[in-house]
């Protein structure tokens, strides 16, 4: 059995910065937001999503890092033009 | 993937507006920052143990003294000779209206230089939904539920920013995480000042709150196109600017969207509603007259 206190830095300090990051928060998603291609790449949707998880691509599109979205769809509520459609995940 | 200082994989619920103000607070800053975060929600799940969602310097604190430790770490900065590092002590409204408000009002009375930063939920939201200084009036919540004899809570939200003005202090802005731009730029405003800087972030909360978690953003905008959350800046105890909607819709568009003010009446609706247009007369009065608030208050 582990013994407390044996992979722990003294003072619970934790070194690994940004290592939440091994936890993929994607297997919470009920709700799937899919990016059409109608996308300007505004960047409206990156700067409003709490996951931090989109970014705008190359081809200057909105891209959805499924690893991490949870689903919350506020994407989907704030996108102006409308370019993000959500539909229910198929796992 | 992007520059972020906040990393996914937290463990926020589902469309939660608290980590988008840590996020846009750190793209404010940069790294060369500090963190002194007291307990809550935030602090739950963005350090599950062994693992961080942050990627600056940041230490836990209790709830009762974020600002306290915040404070020590700037003296200590100081010994070393570091005047560049900016301190700020983060934390929810438990942590910074409630709690922890003692070491908050010492740290603006004896003017320290850090910056404090409310998250503001309305609620202890961590524990699940217990009613703060912060929480709003009339909205239901598990220590002030609404029933026969009860509308929710009955007495109005305290005003923390004006109590930091009451203070002295420099610098004290409000914020809404529907308005990333205004908040960064208030952010980066209060770094170029010394002494203590209060800003407020309003931050709404799809599971306290009882809405669909799509709607966070289009919450935090209503908020303050209602008049419910004002936008201002006071330097120096003056009012610098003050977001003004063209039109202030009716609270009703707000207070109907959310569960927690589901049971409110109309007449309840209006008591809001009136304390609202009143707030914004005394307000407007203020701007005009050009009074200096740290002189009368």
């Amino acid at each position: 059995m582990r013994k407390l206190g044996d992979d722990m830095e003294p003072g619970g300090v934790i070194k690994d910065v940004g290592s939440s990051r091994k936890v993929k928060t994607g297997s919470w998603r009920i709700f799937k937001p899919i990016v059409i291609d109608k996308c300007t790449g505004c960047g409206i949707c990156v700067q409003f999503c709490p996951e931090g998880c989109i970014m705008i691509n190359e081809d200057r599109k909105a891209e959805v890092d499924y690893d991490y979205c949870k689903g919350c769809l506020i994407c989907v509520n704030e996108c102006p033009i409308k370019a993000i459609k959500s539909e229910r995940e198929v796992k | 993937m992007n520059d972020d200082l906040i990393s996914p994989g937290h463990r926020t619920c589902a469309g939660c507006g608290s980590i988008l103000a840590a996020r846009h607070m750190l793209k404010a800053t940069g790294r060369d920052v500090i963190i002194c975060e007291s307990t809550g929600c935030l602090e739950v799940t963005s350090t599950q143990y062994p693992l961080t969602s942050w990627k600056v310097p940041w230490i836990h604190v209790l709830f009762e003294n974020a600002v306290s430790v915040a404070v020590g770490v700037k003296a200590a900065l100081w010994a070393q000779g570091n005047e560049h590092t900016q301190v700020i002590a983060f934390g929810g409204d438990g942590g910074i209206v409630d709690i922890g408000f003692g070491a908050v009002s010492g740290a603006l009375e004896r003017n320290d230089d850090i910056m404090i930063i409310t998250y503001d939920n309305e609620a202890y939201a961590n524990t699940g939904i217990q009613r703060s200084g912060a929480t709003p009036f009339g909205a239901s919540t598990g220590t002030s539920p609404h029933g026969k004899v009860s509308i929710g809570k009955k007495v109005w939200k305290k005003n923390v920013p004006m109590i930091a003005v009451a203070h002295g202090a420099g610098y004290v802005a409000s914020a809404s995480i529907a308005y990333p731009k205004d908040l960064q730029d208030k952010i980066k405003k209060a770094m170029s000042i010394k002494g203590t800087r209060y800003i407020h972030i309003h931050t709404p909360c799809p599971v306290g709150w009882g809405f669909d978690s799509s709607k966070t953003i289009e919450i935090a905008r209503l908020a303050v196109q209602t008049g419910m959350w004002i936008l201002f800046e006071i330097e120096d105890g003056k009012f610098k600017k003050m977001f003004r909607p063209t039109e202030l819709m009716p609270v009703e568009n707000y207070l109907r969207m959310q569960k927690r003010f589901e049971h409110l009446k109309e007449e309840e609706i209006k008591i809001i509603q009136d304390h609202i247009n009143q707030t914004w007369k005394e307000l407007d009065n203020l701007e005009k007259s050009g009074v200096n608030l740290r002189t009368i208050l």
